[in-house]
Parts: C-alpha cells; structure tokens; sequence
C-alpha cells in the first residue's frame, strides 16, 4: 500500500524549485508531487503556474488531460484492470463485471470506506498473460475469478 | 558469485504470474540445503506459455523448468542443482524447443539470455560493437549503413529509419535531439517492454549510435506509466552505462558526448503518436502537432529531433555491428530484415516470436501459436493494436508485410496480434475501437474527437436494429471522414478496426453473412 504525506505547501514548493530547471520539468514536477501527496492538490496549480512562470489554465490542462492525475485521493489501494483488446478475448469484461460488483461500484469510483480505487488501464503490456491487473504497482495475469476475489480480499484490508 | 547460476525472469509477465515468490522460495530451497547460488533476474526468453520458466548454467548449456510454481519450487531446485536432471517440469535446452528454436533473433538476440542489469555480460554477448565500429566510421557513413540496411520504422508507420536520421544530420542546428517512443500502449504489443527490460543496453547502444550519427547530444526515453519494471531497468542501465563512460561528455572515450534521460508518461495512449509525445516532453497536454514541420526539423523544443521507436532503436546495433547489407538479406519485398511480433489473446502458444517478414499471418496463429487456448475455433485476429484491422481466417494467406497489409485494407502496426475465438461480438469489439477513440482523443481535430463520440452511437443503433440499412450506410461514411480527416492515426485509424469488422463480420452487425466465394 503506498503511503502519502499531508498536503504541506512548502514541501511542495521545494520538490517543483528541485525540478524546475529541468526542460519540460512540469511533468516530472506533477509526478513528483503526486508521488509524495497522493494527489495534485488544489493549491498545487497556483503554486507551479508561479514557479514555472505559466498561466495557472496552463497546469491546470495539463492535470486533466493524463489520466493519471488526480484531483482527489485515491483509496487506500488502487486495483486497476486491464480492459483493452487482448485481456477481452481471454475474458476480461466478466471479471471486469465481477469486481464492480464485489465491490458495489463503478470503474472510476472508490468504495464508501476508501479501500479501494477501481479503475479500467488500457494495457499493461501483459498481453501475452492476459487477463492482467495492477493492485497498487504489483501486476497480477492469468486472472481468473478465484484470482480475483483473492485480489480484492487484499485490496480490502 | 561462484554459486550455482539460476535464472528466474524479473520480466513483468513472468513477475505477473508469480516469478518473484518463485526466485524466492528457491533461494530458500538453496539456502535450506547449503548451496551457494547465484540468482540471476533475466528478461523473458518470450516462450511466455512457460512462464515462470527458471534456467540453470550447466557444462552442457542451460537447461529450463517450466512454468514453475511456487509449490515446484523445492524439488525443482534439487533437479536444477543436480545438473539440470530429470523433473516432470524440465524442458532441456530452451533453445532446442522448436518455437524458439525456428525464430531469427536479431533484435532480441539477448533478451532472455544475459543479466540485463549487468554491462559486462552485455558486453561479453556482443554488446557495443555496433558502437566501436559506428566509432570508427564518419557520421555520414552511419546514417547510409541504417539507410542501406532497409529498416523501417517499427512502431507502426514504417517510414525508413535511415531517411528520418538524414533528414535531421542535415538540417543544422546547435541542439538536436534523439528522442525514443517507448510510449507502447497497443493492445497486443509487449515487445518494448520485453527489450528494455531484458536487454536494456542495446536500447542505450542503439540511442548513442544515433546521436552520433545525427549529431545529437541529449536523448530522451519516453514511457508510459503502466511499465514501472521497465522504467525501473533502464534507469538502472543508464546509471552503468554514465558510471563507465558509455554514456557522458566522452562516450567509450571517444570525443562525442551524448547522455540519456527517462522520462515518464501519465497514461495518455494519444502520446504513442510522435507529435504528442514531444508536447508531453515540453511539458504540455500532450496535444498532436499538424505536420510539416518534421519533428526532424522542429521537434522537440523546436530543435531537430530523430524519434523513433524502441525497436527501431534495439535493431541498430547489430545493423552497425553486421553491417546494412546483413540485414536487407531477410525479410521480403519493401519489409526488410525481421519483426518481432507478439502473439497474444486467444492463443495456445503466447509470446515474441521474432521472425524475418513473409510469414503468413496463418501460420502466426496456427502453426506457430497453437490455436486458441479456449481450443475454439478462431474467428477473428486483431493485428497492430487497437488502432489495426480484424482478420477473420479467410485472409490467413497474407503474409506478414507493410505493404501486403496495407493492401488487405490493415496494418501490421507494432506487431501485435492478438486471437479471438468464436465467441467474440464483433460489433461490440468496433464499438470498442470507437469508445477507445473517444476516450484516449486528443481533441485537437473534430473528426477524431466528435467521430468517435458519434460512432459509438451509430454503433449502438445498428446493434439496437434501429435503421439498421440507413446507419450501416452513415458508419462507413463517418469512418470515411475519420480516415481522411483526422490529424493523425488514432482518429485516422480507429475506421480499420471498425470497418474490417463490419466488412468481414456482417452477420454481428444483423446483416447477411458474407459469401465465402467473395472473401
């Protein structure tokens, strides 16, 4: 389980002035800071606009077109499932019901009790081992719904 | 180091079904019964079916096991300890087993065999002598060696790779840059990974001889987020590479300097798309550029950047290490030297299969892969990734080729393929190609961001039987318009998957069933 650090403005500040010099530094920079906080905070935006001499629309655009950024904490684990093609001819849809259904949620949402984040990834290059999922950075394949359920017995200590 | 040397794939497909808690509890095994081992965490040999497959060093060559599980473990140990000997798990030699056996292992020559942390064993299989000589040579030479050699751009495009160094050694500037699309997000396609993460020095061998060539001096490796093995590997191999001079202000000593960096994606498929992945670079939304200009005259921060793919990249070395002429000698037609195509989904024998171009796809599934894993018939084949068309067996005789293909109306993309059985619903897989469009849409061009949007409504209407003859007709229009008006290949491509369902599989989409006269 990954563990995060409390938003803290001047921690901030020192990882995106640690960053800055590199060439295109702001991804890297948002990267770091969601590495730390689990999140790009919202007083994360203003911060780097005025570091990085960008317009805060600037960062702001950047955050919402990769995926990967969050606006918002995820749960406490973060169970990702591959729904792309090669996972689908081994499956994938069924065990992609199954778990939103175990878990009484849609793909994008976290449970009522923050446990777990369940979201879709379109390959992970597993293909090969397909049907394949991510449960916070650890890659599981061969799935199948007794795989499965043990994932989300994991996910939901 | 003298201990007995035992292999255990650190590859993420072989980490994924369990190699980790395999090269653990042999370590135990060892240890319980005191004997000096040396585990080494190799990439993945590609015969991905025997995954966890462990090998040990013998007089007679290397002998594996597989598919290992952790409950195998002791008593493979005590078989792998006595000289590789008999368990109903040992497979012999790997590279006795025929799928292995039969393949031409030009780019992954390596990947499996040597200790991908390891720069010395890199170098004692052959590693940077495509460098030495690229050394000894004027850069010119260099760029007319890879041009010569015929290699065209593997990530898809196959655009001639010597062309797109040319173009930029000529086009003066102070900076220019190499710039590696490891950004592999294609369904189907694993072969990037497998080489950064099992070979990971001919990517940085490769990535030096072209800034030499280009006269760049800084490169960058651009992957995506999903690969954290593969990230991990590389900058470990980058690391070794600067601490011993390969990399740095005088590479191997000689007076050209070239460093690399990683950098990684945030998930957005839109940035495998060259243009896009140089926007995500700069540190912008990784929005695609109108071309011209060439990112080989303005690429990345507007300077003179060859991109090129990391396959394109892995193959360079033994192109300078053989020469041009070595590797024109396979392959077929316009298509050549060798393509490591990945056999995934539906299929017996999953895995890389590199192989010079002109196998038929046919073969690829058939004979090479075994048929569905399900033991289904095959129904369709999705070749090049989400953005390639589906086959269905009636085109099982094209053969493996850009230009043949192209004309069957599909792409060989990054060599993915990936298998269906009969009971995939092909008009819920064009559906798929649609909503993936949408999802992963840039938005800089309305074909792509609006046409995708709207496909999966006319999709869901034909599926619903709602004017099934008047929307037919609306989708092939709109695919129409996304292939030719979109700015680049997500939009532009998206109409394959769509299309060749729809033409090949009618009967999924509530029309006749097409005659197989007319296939």
């Amino acid at each position: 389980m990954p563990s995060y650090v409390p938003w803290d403005a001047e921690a901030a500040r020192a990882i995106i002035v640690g960053k800055q010099a590199q060439p295109g530094a702001l991804m890297p920079i948002l990267q770091a800071l969601q590495d730390e906080f689990g999140s790009i905070h919202r007083e994360a935006e203003p911060l780097i606009a005025d570091i990085l001499n960008l317009s805060r629309a600037e960062v702001h655009g950047v955050v919402t077109f990769y995926h990967d950024f969050r606006q918002q904490p995820a749960g406490r684990h973060v169970l990702k499932l591959c729904r792309a093609e090669s996972c689908q001819a081994r499956g994938s849809d069924a065990l992609a019901a199954r778990a939103a259904a175990r878990l009484g949620i849609a793909f994008g949402d976290t449970t009522a009790d923050g446990s777990v984040t369940l979201e879709p990834v379109y390959c992970l290059g597993l293909c090969s081992v397909s049907p394949a999922a991510m449960l916070d950075g650890k890659v599981v394949a061969r799935l199948d719904g007794k795989k499965l359920d043990a994932l989300l017995a994991e996910a939901d200590r | 180091m003298n201990g007995l040397r035992i292999y255990v794939p650190g590859d993420a497909a072989a980490v994924a079904v369990g190699a980790d808690d395999v090269a653990a509890a042999i370590k135990a095994a060892a240890a319980r019964s005191g004997t000096p081992v040396d585990i080494v965490r190799n990439g993945s040999r590609g015969l991905h079916w025997l995954e966890p497959m462990v090998e040990v060093a013998t007089g007679q060559g290397r002998i594996a096991y597989g598919p290992v599980a952790v409950s195998d473990a002791a008593a493979v140990f005590k078989a792998l300890a006595a000289n590789g000997a008999k368990h109903p798990l040992r497979l012999g030699n790997p590279e006795d087993i025929p799928y292995l056996k039969n393949q031409t292992r030009l780019t992954f020559a390596r990947c499996g065999i040597v200790d991908p942390r390891s720069l010395d064993d890199y170098c004692a299989h052959g590693g940077y002598k495509g460098l030495s000589r690229a050394l000894t040579m004027q850069a010119v030479a260099v760029v007319e060696e890879v041009t010569q050699s015929g290699l065209r751009g593997r990530g898809g495009a196959g655009f001639p790779t010597g062309i797109k160094w040319k173009t930029v050694a000529d086009t003066a500037a102070e900076q220019k840059y190499v710039v590696c699309n490891a950004d592999e997000g294609d369904s189907g396609t694993f072969a990037d990974r497998m080489i950064m993460e099992g070979d990971p020095f001919v990517l940085i061998e490769g990535m030096t001889i072209a800034g030499i060539a280009v006269g760049a001096t800084q490169g960058y490796v651009y992957i995506r987020s999903e690969y954290p093995h593969a990230i991990a590997v590389l900058n470990e191999a980058i690391a070794a590479a600067r601490k011993r001079g390969m990399l740095g202000k005088s590479v191997g000593g000689s007076p050209h300097a070239f460093d690399l960096e990683v950098r990684v994606g945030a998930g957005a498929y839109v940035c495998g798309e060259e243009t896009a992945l140089l926007d995500s670079l700069e540190g912008k939304r990784g929005m695609v550029r109108a071309k011209p200009p060439l990112p080989a005259h303005k690429g990345l921060f507007g300077k003179p950047t060859v991109i090129n793919n990391v396959l394109s990249l892995a193959t360079i070395p033994i192109i300078l290490e053989k020469g041009g002429a070595f590797y024109r000698d396979f392959g077929m037609g316009k298509s050549r030297g060798t393509m490591p195509i990945q056999l995934a989904g539906n299929i017996k024998y999953p895995g890389l299969y590199e192989t010079a171009f002109g196998v038929t796809l046919g073969e690829l599934v058939e004979d090479i892969g075994g048929g569905t894993a399900t033991g289904r018939p095959v129904r369709a084949v999705q070749v090049g990734g989400p953005l390639g068309a589906y086959f269905p067996c009636a085109l099982f005789n094209v053969p493996f080729d850009y230009e043949a293909f192209a004309q069957a109306d599909g792409l060989i993309g990054h060599g993915g393929v990936v298998v269906f059985d009969d009971t995939v619903d092909m008009a819920k897989q064009a559906r798929f190609a649609m909503e993936f469009c949408a999802i992963e849409s840039c938005g800089k061009c309305t074909p792509c961001r609006v046409g995708s949007t709207r496909g999966v409504e006319v999709i869901d209407r034909i599926i619903a039987d709602r004017d099934r003859a008047a929307n037919t007709a609306l989708l092939e229009d709109l695919c129409n318009t996304m292939k030719f008006g979109s700015l680049c290949a997500l939009g532009g491509f998206t109409p394959y998957p769509v299309m060749s369902a729809l033409t090949h599989f009618p009967e999924d989409f509530g029309a006749p069933p097409r005659l197989a006269a007319a296939e």
